[in-house]
Protein backbone atom coordinates (compact mmCIF):
# COMPACT_ATOMS: atom_id res chain seq x y z
CA UNK A 1 0.00 0.00 0.00
CA UNK A 2 2.28 2.87 -1.18
CA UNK A 3 0.77 6.55 -0.76
CA UNK A 4 -0.63 8.81 -3.76
CA UNK A 5 1.99 10.04 -5.88
CA UNK A 6 -0.05 13.17 -6.83
CA UNK A 7 0.33 15.79 -4.15
CA UNK A 8 -2.93 17.80 -2.67
CA UNK A 9 -3.29 20.99 -3.67
CA UNK A 10 -6.10 22.37 -2.81
CA UNK A 11 -6.99 25.19 -1.27
CA UNK A 12 -6.87 25.87 2.52
CA UNK A 13 -10.20 26.39 4.23
CA UNK A 14 -10.95 30.13 4.68
CA UNK A 15 -13.25 32.32 6.40
CA UNK A 16 -15.88 33.97 3.78
CA UNK A 17 -15.33 37.86 3.51
CA UNK A 18 -17.68 40.07 5.09
CA UNK A 19 -19.02 42.03 1.92
CA UNK A 20 -18.96 44.99 4.05
CA UNK A 21 -15.66 44.44 4.04
CA UNK A 22 -15.05 44.04 0.47
CA UNK A 23 -17.15 46.89 -1.02
CA UNK A 24 -16.53 49.00 1.25
CA UNK A 25 -14.27 52.08 1.54
CA UNK A 26 -10.75 50.42 1.98
CA UNK A 27 -9.35 51.00 5.69
CA UNK A 28 -5.83 52.72 3.95
CA UNK A 29 -7.20 55.78 2.65
CA UNK A 30 -4.88 58.64 2.93
CA UNK A 31 -4.39 61.21 0.17
CA UNK A 32 -2.27 64.51 1.02
CA UNK A 33 -2.30 67.28 -1.28
CA UNK A 34 0.35 69.83 -1.71
CA UNK A 35 -0.96 72.64 -3.90
CA UNK A 36 -1.55 76.68 -3.87
CA UNK A 37 1.29 78.26 -3.72
CA UNK A 38 0.91 81.96 -2.95
CA UNK A 39 3.50 84.10 -2.52
CA UNK A 40 3.87 86.38 0.14
CA UNK A 41 5.35 89.86 1.03
CA UNK A 42 7.51 91.96 -0.80
CA UNK A 43 11.23 92.58 -2.13
CA UNK A 44 13.91 90.21 0.00
CA UNK A 45 11.07 89.40 2.55
CA UNK A 46 9.10 87.31 -0.23
CA UNK A 47 8.36 83.49 0.80
CA UNK A 48 6.10 81.23 -0.91
CA UNK A 49 3.89 78.93 1.12
CA UNK A 50 1.39 75.99 -0.04
CA UNK A 51 -1.62 74.83 1.11
CA UNK A 52 -1.59 71.05 2.60
CA UNK A 53 -4.81 69.42 2.18
CA UNK A 54 -5.09 65.73 4.18
CA UNK A 55 -8.10 63.64 3.97
CA UNK A 56 -7.90 59.98 5.74
CA UNK A 57 -9.69 57.50 7.37
CA UNK A 58 -7.02 56.42 9.69
CA UNK A 59 -7.82 56.21 12.79
CA UNK A 60 -4.20 57.72 13.99
CA UNK A 61 -5.02 61.22 13.12
CA UNK A 62 -7.72 63.37 14.88
CA UNK A 63 -8.99 64.75 11.96
CA UNK A 64 -10.36 63.16 9.18
CA UNK A 65 -9.78 66.37 7.17
CA UNK A 66 -7.61 69.23 7.93
CA UNK A 67 -6.22 71.98 5.58
CA UNK A 68 -3.25 73.97 6.87
CA UNK A 69 -0.23 75.90 4.96
CA UNK A 70 2.79 75.94 5.09
CA UNK A 71 6.39 76.84 3.53
CA UNK A 72 9.51 75.23 3.00
CA UNK A 73 11.57 75.49 5.99
CA UNK A 74 8.45 74.12 7.90
CA UNK A 75 8.84 70.77 5.73
CA UNK A 76 12.88 71.33 6.94
CA UNK A 77 11.87 71.20 10.40
CA UNK A 78 10.02 68.29 9.84
CA UNK A 79 12.56 66.41 7.81
CA UNK A 80 14.72 67.08 10.97
CA UNK A 81 12.34 66.22 13.62
CA UNK A 82 12.20 62.83 11.89
CA UNK A 83 15.75 62.35 11.37
CA UNK A 84 16.42 62.98 14.75
CA UNK A 85 13.69 61.25 16.68
CA UNK A 86 12.44 58.06 14.61
CA UNK A 87 14.37 55.40 13.38
CA UNK A 88 13.16 55.71 9.80
CA UNK A 89 15.28 56.85 6.70
CA UNK A 90 13.46 59.54 5.79
CA UNK A 91 12.92 60.72 2.14
CA UNK A 92 14.52 63.34 0.52
CA UNK A 93 13.21 66.97 0.00
CA UNK A 94 13.43 68.82 -2.89
CA UNK A 95 16.81 70.87 -3.18
CA UNK A 96 17.26 74.49 -0.98
CA UNK A 97 17.97 75.79 -4.38
CA UNK A 98 20.64 78.52 -3.00
CA UNK A 99 22.03 79.61 -6.20
CA UNK A 100 18.20 80.46 -7.21
CA UNK A 101 18.69 83.28 -4.06
CA UNK A 102 21.43 84.61 -5.14
CA UNK A 103 21.22 88.39 -7.20
CA UNK A 104 21.55 89.08 -10.32
CA UNK A 105 19.81 86.23 -11.99
CA UNK A 106 17.64 86.79 -15.25
CA UNK A 107 15.00 85.26 -13.57
CA UNK A 108 12.78 85.41 -10.59
CA UNK A 109 14.99 83.15 -8.76
CA UNK A 110 12.84 81.44 -6.17
CA UNK A 111 9.85 82.60 -7.23
CA UNK A 112 9.66 81.47 -10.68
CA UNK A 113 7.06 79.13 -11.72
CA UNK A 114 8.62 76.65 -12.71
CA UNK A 115 10.42 75.89 -10.13
CA UNK A 116 7.87 76.54 -7.34
CA UNK A 117 6.05 73.75 -9.73
CA UNK A 118 8.72 71.48 -9.35
CA UNK A 119 9.31 72.16 -5.51
CA UNK A 120 5.78 72.13 -5.19
CA UNK A 121 5.51 68.43 -6.55
CA UNK A 122 8.47 67.31 -4.74
CA UNK A 123 7.57 68.22 -1.63
CA UNK A 124 3.96 66.57 -2.18
CA UNK A 125 5.98 63.51 -2.77
CA UNK A 126 7.72 63.78 0.25
CA UNK A 127 4.58 64.70 2.26
CA UNK A 128 3.04 61.51 1.05
CA UNK A 129 6.10 59.01 1.72
CA UNK A 130 5.98 59.70 5.18
CA UNK A 131 2.62 60.17 5.98
CA UNK A 132 2.42 56.78 5.05
CA UNK A 133 4.83 55.22 7.07
CA UNK A 134 3.53 53.74 10.39
CA UNK A 135 6.58 54.56 12.38
CA UNK A 136 6.33 57.76 11.09
CA UNK A 137 2.36 58.27 11.75
CA UNK A 138 3.61 57.75 15.84
CA UNK A 139 5.52 61.04 15.87
CA UNK A 140 3.89 63.99 17.35
CA UNK A 141 5.82 66.45 14.75
CA UNK A 142 4.07 64.72 12.47
CA UNK A 143 0.23 65.46 13.44
CA UNK A 144 1.31 68.81 14.07
CA UNK A 145 3.07 69.16 10.96
CA UNK A 146 -0.19 68.09 9.13
CA UNK A 147 -2.90 69.30 11.01
CA UNK A 148 -2.35 72.16 13.68
CA UNK A 149 -2.81 75.71 12.88
CA UNK A 150 1.03 76.35 12.96
CA UNK A 151 3.62 74.84 13.84
CA UNK A 152 5.21 75.40 17.45
CA UNK A 153 8.44 74.62 17.36
CA UNK A 154 9.04 74.29 21.36
CA UNK A 155 6.81 71.78 21.44
CA UNK A 156 7.71 68.69 23.42
CA UNK A 157 8.79 65.74 21.25
CA UNK A 158 7.28 62.67 21.71
CA UNK A 159 4.78 59.52 19.96
CA UNK A 160 1.33 59.86 20.26
CA UNK B 1 55.65 12.93 -12.98
CA UNK B 2 59.00 11.77 -14.32
CA UNK B 3 60.87 14.29 -16.40
CA UNK B 4 63.78 11.65 -17.42
CA UNK B 5 62.72 9.34 -20.38
CA UNK B 6 63.76 6.31 -17.81
CA UNK B 7 62.09 5.48 -14.87
CA UNK B 8 58.27 4.06 -15.57
CA UNK B 9 54.85 5.79 -14.48
CA UNK B 10 51.95 4.52 -14.50
CA UNK B 11 48.04 5.41 -15.10
CA UNK B 12 45.54 4.30 -12.90
CA UNK B 13 41.52 4.16 -13.43
CA UNK B 14 39.04 3.38 -10.76
CA UNK B 15 35.83 1.63 -12.45
CA UNK B 16 32.72 0.65 -10.05
CA UNK B 17 31.40 -2.93 -10.72
CA UNK B 18 27.30 -1.84 -11.40
CA UNK B 19 29.21 0.80 -13.50
CA UNK B 20 26.58 -0.08 -15.95
CA UNK B 21 23.20 -0.17 -13.83
CA UNK B 22 23.80 2.23 -11.02
CA UNK B 23 22.40 5.74 -11.36
CA UNK B 24 23.80 8.84 -11.82
CA UNK B 25 22.67 12.35 -10.74
CA UNK B 26 23.91 15.82 -11.46
CA UNK B 27 25.69 17.68 -8.82
CA UNK B 28 26.94 21.19 -8.99
CA UNK B 29 30.88 21.49 -8.82
CA UNK B 30 32.54 24.22 -6.75
CA UNK B 31 32.97 26.60 -10.31
CA UNK B 32 29.36 26.29 -10.35
CA UNK B 33 29.61 23.44 -12.88
CA UNK B 34 27.14 20.52 -13.06
CA UNK B 35 28.76 17.42 -13.42
CA UNK B 36 27.16 14.06 -13.29
CA UNK B 37 28.46 11.50 -11.03
CA UNK B 38 27.46 7.59 -9.43
CA UNK B 39 24.63 8.15 -6.41
CA UNK B 40 25.08 6.18 -3.32
CA UNK B 41 22.87 5.80 -0.39
CA UNK B 42 23.96 5.37 3.41
CA UNK B 43 24.67 1.50 3.61
CA UNK B 44 25.28 0.57 -0.09
CA UNK B 45 28.54 -1.26 -0.73
CA UNK B 46 31.38 0.03 -2.84
CA UNK B 47 32.68 -2.40 -5.04
CA UNK B 48 34.78 -2.16 -7.93
CA UNK B 49 38.50 -2.73 -9.89
CA UNK B 50 41.61 -0.19 -9.94
CA UNK B 51 43.36 -0.62 -13.07
CA UNK B 52 46.98 0.02 -13.32
CA UNK B 53 48.56 0.59 -16.57
CA UNK B 54 52.10 1.04 -17.05
CA UNK B 55 52.69 3.47 -19.39
CA UNK B 56 56.54 2.33 -20.86
CA UNK B 57 56.39 -0.96 -21.64
CA UNK B 58 58.92 -3.33 -20.57
CA UNK B 59 59.91 -1.56 -17.70
CA UNK B 60 59.32 -2.46 -13.82
CA UNK B 61 57.37 -0.11 -11.48
CA UNK B 62 58.80 0.17 -7.99
CA UNK B 63 56.33 1.20 -5.45
CA UNK B 64 55.96 1.00 -1.89
CA UNK B 65 53.05 -0.13 -2.03
CA UNK B 66 49.03 0.03 -3.43
CA UNK B 67 45.74 0.95 -1.61
CA UNK B 68 42.53 2.26 -1.97
CA UNK B 69 40.03 4.85 0.02
CA UNK B 70 36.87 5.23 0.53
CA UNK B 71 36.93 8.79 2.33
CA UNK B 72 33.88 11.06 3.24
CA UNK B 73 35.45 14.50 4.27
CA UNK B 74 33.93 18.34 4.87
CA UNK B 75 36.08 21.02 3.47
CA UNK B 76 35.36 24.57 4.62
CA UNK B 77 36.88 26.86 1.85
CA UNK B 78 38.05 29.48 4.46
CA UNK B 79 40.11 26.99 6.38
CA UNK B 80 41.13 25.06 2.78
CA UNK B 81 44.23 23.00 4.61
CA UNK B 82 42.04 21.04 7.28
CA UNK B 83 39.92 18.11 5.60
CA UNK B 84 37.83 16.98 8.09
CA UNK B 85 37.14 13.06 7.40
CA UNK B 86 34.20 12.06 9.14
CA UNK B 87 34.70 8.31 7.20
CA UNK B 88 38.01 6.91 6.57
CA UNK B 89 38.24 3.52 5.30
CA UNK B 90 41.43 1.79 3.47
CA UNK B 91 42.02 -1.58 1.57
CA UNK B 92 45.62 -2.38 0.61
CA UNK B 93 45.50 -3.83 -2.58
CA UNK B 94 49.54 -4.71 -3.41
CA UNK B 95 52.49 -4.73 -0.54
CA UNK B 96 55.84 -2.87 -1.82
CA UNK B 97 57.50 -4.26 -4.70
CA UNK B 98 57.64 -4.45 -8.22
CA UNK B 99 54.71 -4.55 -11.02
CA UNK B 100 56.23 -6.22 -14.07
CA UNK B 101 52.63 -5.62 -16.13
CA UNK B 102 49.75 -3.83 -16.04
CA UNK B 103 47.48 -5.29 -13.42
CA UNK B 104 44.01 -4.80 -11.98
CA UNK B 105 43.10 -5.02 -8.73
CA UNK B 106 39.76 -5.53 -7.22
CA UNK B 107 37.98 -3.87 -3.93
CA UNK B 108 35.27 -3.69 -1.95
CA UNK B 109 34.15 -1.32 1.00
CA UNK B 110 31.00 -3.66 2.64
CA UNK B 111 28.18 -1.61 3.44
CA UNK B 112 30.24 1.81 3.93
CA UNK B 113 28.30 4.05 6.13
CA UNK B 114 27.71 7.38 4.30
CA UNK B 115 25.94 9.25 7.06
CA UNK B 116 25.58 12.93 5.16
CA UNK B 117 24.28 14.25 2.00
CA UNK B 118 27.29 15.24 -0.58
CA UNK B 119 26.66 18.82 -0.47
CA UNK B 120 28.81 22.01 -2.48
CA UNK B 121 27.90 25.36 -1.02
CA UNK B 122 29.26 28.76 -1.09
CA UNK B 123 31.82 28.35 1.76
CA UNK B 124 31.47 24.73 2.41
CA UNK B 125 31.77 21.33 0.61
CA UNK B 126 31.19 17.52 1.65
CA UNK B 127 32.34 15.09 -0.81
CA UNK B 128 32.44 11.72 -0.56
CA UNK B 129 35.16 10.12 -3.23
CA UNK B 130 37.39 6.75 -4.17
CA UNK B 131 41.36 7.31 -4.10
CA UNK B 132 44.12 5.12 -5.33
CA UNK B 133 47.17 5.17 -4.59
CA UNK B 134 50.67 3.89 -5.63
CA UNK B 135 52.95 5.03 -3.03
CA UNK B 136 56.40 5.59 -4.41
CA UNK B 137 59.52 7.15 -2.55
CA UNK B 138 59.78 10.92 -4.66
CA UNK B 139 55.98 11.03 -5.32
CA UNK B 140 53.11 9.47 -5.50
CA UNK B 141 50.77 8.63 -8.08
CA UNK B 142 47.31 8.66 -7.33
CA UNK B 143 43.52 8.88 -9.09
CA UNK B 144 40.15 10.01 -7.26
CA UNK B 145 36.57 9.19 -8.04
CA UNK B 146 33.83 11.31 -6.74
CA UNK B 147 30.55 10.04 -6.04
CA UNK B 148 27.40 11.59 -4.77
CA UNK B 149 25.12 10.40 -2.03
CA UNK B 150 22.00 11.10 -1.40
CA UNK B 151 20.61 11.00 2.32
CA UNK B 152 16.59 9.70 1.96
CA UNK B 153 14.29 10.37 4.78
CA UNK B 154 10.57 8.92 4.98
CA UNK B 155 6.81 10.63 5.48
CA UNK B 156 7.96 12.51 9.06
CA UNK B 157 5.44 11.25 11.33
CA UNK B 158 4.47 15.02 13.02
CA UNK B 159 4.25 17.28 10.22
CA UNK B 160 2.00 19.99 11.91
CA UNK B 161 1.20 23.23 9.65
CA UNK B 162 2.21 26.85 10.35
CA UNK B 163 0.07 28.87 11.50
CA UNK B 164 0.23 32.48 12.69
CA UNK B 165 -0.71 35.71 13.30
CA UNK B 166 1.50 38.68 12.55
CA UNK B 167 1.79 42.23 12.10
CA UNK B 168 2.21 45.63 13.03
CA UNK B 169 -0.15 47.22 15.85
CA UNK B 170 -2.97 49.67 14.43
CA UNK B 171 -1.53 49.19 10.32
CA UNK B 172 -1.56 45.69 9.38
CA UNK B 173 -2.33 42.31 10.95
CA UNK B 174 -2.50 38.95 8.91
CA UNK B 175 -2.60 35.29 9.56
CA UNK B 176 -0.35 33.23 7.24
CA UNK B 177 -0.82 29.36 7.26
CA UNK B 178 1.33 26.59 5.34
CA UNK B 179 -0.07 23.18 4.84
CA UNK B 180 3.02 21.73 6.77
CA UNK B 181 6.22 22.37 8.67
CA UNK B 182 8.12 19.55 6.65
CA UNK B 183 8.16 19.75 2.85
CA UNK B 184 10.23 16.84 0.73
CA UNK B 185 11.67 18.41 -2.43
CA UNK B 186 9.20 17.98 -5.13
CA UNK B 187 6.26 19.12 -2.56
CA UNK B 188 3.73 22.03 -3.03
CA UNK B 189 3.75 24.57 -0.56
CA UNK B 190 -0.46 25.08 -0.06
CA UNK B 191 -1.10 28.16 2.34
CA UNK B 192 -3.08 31.42 2.30
CA UNK B 193 -2.43 34.62 3.90
CA UNK B 194 -5.49 36.36 5.73
CA UNK B 195 -5.99 39.61 5.89
CA UNK B 196 -7.82 40.63 9.57
CA UNK B 197 -6.58 44.67 9.13
CA UNK B 198 -5.07 46.92 6.40
CA UNK B 199 -4.43 50.47 6.85
CA UNK B 200 -1.52 50.43 4.41
CA UNK B 201 -1.26 50.82 0.42
CA UNK B 202 -0.04 46.95 -0.52
CA UNK B 203 0.72 47.23 -4.29
CA UNK B 204 2.45 43.36 -4.01
CA UNK B 205 3.19 40.40 -1.70
CA UNK B 206 5.81 37.64 -2.74
CA UNK B 207 6.55 34.60 -1.20
CA UNK B 208 10.72 33.96 -1.45
CA UNK B 209 12.86 30.91 -0.40
CA UNK B 210 15.53 31.71 1.05
CA UNK B 211 18.55 29.12 1.58
CA UNK B 212 21.17 30.06 4.52
CA UNK B 213 24.05 28.09 4.83
CA UNK B 214 25.88 28.90 8.12
CA UNK B 215 29.69 27.82 8.42
CA UNK B 216 31.87 28.00 11.58
CA UNK B 217 31.60 28.09 15.31
CA UNK B 218 31.19 30.43 18.18
CA UNK B 219 32.60 33.19 17.38
CA UNK B 220 33.53 33.11 13.77
CA UNK B 221 29.77 32.07 12.52
CA UNK B 222 29.09 33.02 9.30
CA UNK B 223 25.72 32.88 7.37
CA UNK B 224 25.54 32.95 3.60
CA UNK B 225 22.52 33.84 2.74
CA UNK B 226 20.91 33.25 -0.82
CA UNK B 227 17.28 33.72 -2.39
CA UNK B 228 16.48 30.61 -4.05
CA UNK B 229 13.00 31.77 -5.24
CA UNK B 230 10.37 34.82 -5.65
CA UNK B 231 7.15 33.75 -5.84
CA UNK B 232 4.62 36.62 -6.35
CA UNK B 233 1.55 35.84 -5.08
CA UNK B 234 -1.08 38.80 -5.45
CA UNK B 235 -0.92 41.63 -7.17
CA UNK B 236 -2.68 45.14 -5.85
CA UNK B 237 -4.68 45.77 -2.35
CA UNK B 238 -6.12 44.06 -0.43
CA UNK B 239 -8.87 44.51 2.15
CA UNK B 240 -9.85 42.98 5.23
CA UNK B 241 -11.20 39.51 5.04
CA UNK B 242 -9.49 38.52 1.87
CA UNK B 243 -7.62 35.92 1.52
CA UNK B 244 -5.09 34.96 -1.16
CA UNK B 245 -3.81 31.43 -1.86
CA UNK B 246 -0.60 30.45 -2.08
CA UNK B 247 0.19 26.98 -3.95
CA UNK B 248 4.02 26.68 -4.74
CA UNK B 249 6.13 24.29 -6.55
CA UNK B 250 9.12 22.98 -4.71
CA UNK B 251 10.71 20.93 -7.95
CA UNK B 252 11.33 23.90 -9.87
CA UNK B 253 13.96 24.93 -7.45
CA UNK B 254 17.45 23.46 -6.94
CA UNK B 255 16.93 23.02 -3.17
CA UNK B 256 18.80 20.01 -1.07
CA UNK B 257 17.68 18.72 1.97
CA UNK B 258 17.39 20.63 5.37
CA UNK B 259 21.15 19.68 6.97
CA UNK B 260 21.53 20.47 10.62
CA UNK B 261 24.93 21.14 12.25
CA UNK B 262 26.38 18.39 10.11
CA UNK B 263 29.49 16.98 11.62
CA UNK B 264 29.49 20.33 13.92
CA UNK B 265 30.49 21.89 10.92
CA UNK B 266 27.78 23.76 9.05
CA UNK B 267 24.30 23.97 8.56
CA UNK B 268 22.31 24.39 5.60
CA UNK B 269 18.57 25.88 6.42
CA UNK B 270 15.96 27.26 4.32
CA UNK B 271 13.32 29.63 5.15
CA UNK B 272 9.97 31.18 3.41
CA UNK B 273 10.28 34.45 3.62
CA UNK B 274 6.71 36.28 3.58
CA UNK B 275 7.48 39.88 1.82
CA UNK B 276 4.37 42.62 1.10
CA UNK B 277 5.98 45.88 -0.63
CA UNK B 278 3.57 48.84 -0.06
CA UNK B 279 3.04 51.85 -2.97
CA UNK B 280 6.30 53.55 -1.19
CA UNK B 281 8.34 50.44 -2.21
CA UNK B 282 8.34 49.74 1.75
CA UNK B 283 9.64 45.89 2.63
CA UNK B 284 7.00 44.47 5.69
CA UNK B 285 8.30 40.76 5.96
CA UNK B 286 7.58 37.43 8.55
CA UNK B 287 10.68 34.53 7.74
CA UNK B 288 9.71 31.08 8.28
CA UNK B 289 11.90 28.46 9.17
CA UNK B 290 10.84 25.05 7.18
CA UNK B 291 12.19 21.42 6.96
CA UNK B 292 13.21 20.25 3.78
CA UNK B 293 13.89 16.45 2.96
CA UNK B 294 14.49 14.05 0.57
CA UNK B 295 12.22 11.40 -0.48
CA UNK B 296 12.74 8.16 -2.01
CA UNK B 297 11.64 7.12 -5.22
CA UNK B 298 8.18 4.96 -5.23
CA UNK B 299 6.61 3.21 -7.58
CA UNK B 300 4.19 4.59 -9.40
CA UNK B 301 0.22 3.60 -8.96
CA UNK B 302 -1.76 2.46 -11.45
CA UNK B 303 -2.99 5.48 -14.09
CA UNK B 304 -7.09 5.29 -13.27
CA UNK B 305 -6.68 5.58 -9.20
CA UNK B 306 -4.44 8.90 -10.06
CA UNK B 307 -7.29 9.58 -12.69
CA UNK B 308 -10.02 9.12 -9.36
CA UNK B 309 -8.23 11.04 -6.78
CA UNK B 310 -7.94 13.76 -9.53
CA UNK B 311 -11.64 13.82 -10.44
CA UNK B 312 -12.77 13.44 -6.82
CA UNK B 313 -11.22 16.80 -5.99
CA UNK B 314 -12.63 19.13 -8.50
CA UNK B 315 -16.02 17.32 -8.47
CA UNK B 316 -16.01 16.07 -4.54
CA UNK B 317 -19.07 14.26 -5.50
CA UNK B 318 -21.06 10.70 -4.86
CA UNK B 319 -19.85 9.40 -8.42
CA UNK B 320 -16.27 10.28 -8.19
CA UNK B 321 -15.76 8.66 -4.60
CA UNK B 322 -17.56 5.73 -6.02
CA UNK B 323 -14.72 6.03 -8.89
CA UNK B 324 -11.93 6.42 -6.46
CA UNK B 325 -13.21 3.20 -4.71
CA UNK B 326 -13.83 0.95 -7.75
CA UNK B 327 -9.78 2.25 -8.66
CA UNK B 328 -8.86 0.85 -5.63
CA UNK B 329 -10.06 -2.14 -5.86
CA UNK B 330 -8.85 -2.76 -9.24
CA UNK B 331 -5.57 -1.65 -7.67
CA UNK B 332 -5.69 -4.15 -4.37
Amino acid sequence: MSEATVADTRRLNSKPQDLTDAYGPPSNFLEIDVYDPQTIGVGRNRFTTYEVRMKTNLPIFKLKESCVRRRYSDFEWLKNELERDSKIVVPPLPGKALKRQLPFRGDEGIFEESFIEERRAGLEQFINRIAGHPLAQNERCLHMFLQDESIDRNYIPGKV
Amino acid sequence: MSFFSFGQTAEIDIVLNDAETRKKVEHKTEDGKRDKYFLFYDGETVSGKVNVTLKNPGKRLEHQGIKIEFIGQIELYFDRGNHHEFVSLVKDLARPGEMAQSQTFDFEFTHVEKPYESYTGQNVKLRYFLRATISRRLNDICKEMDIVVHTLSTYPELNSSIKMEVGIEDCLHIEFEYNKSKYHLKDVIVGKIYFLLVRIKIKHMEIDIIKRETTGTGPNVYHENDTIAKYEIMDGAPVRGESIPIRLFLAGYEMTPTMRDINKKFSVRYYLNLVLIDEEERRYFKQQEITLWRKGDIVRKSMSHQAAIASQRFEGSASSEKALSQAKEEDD
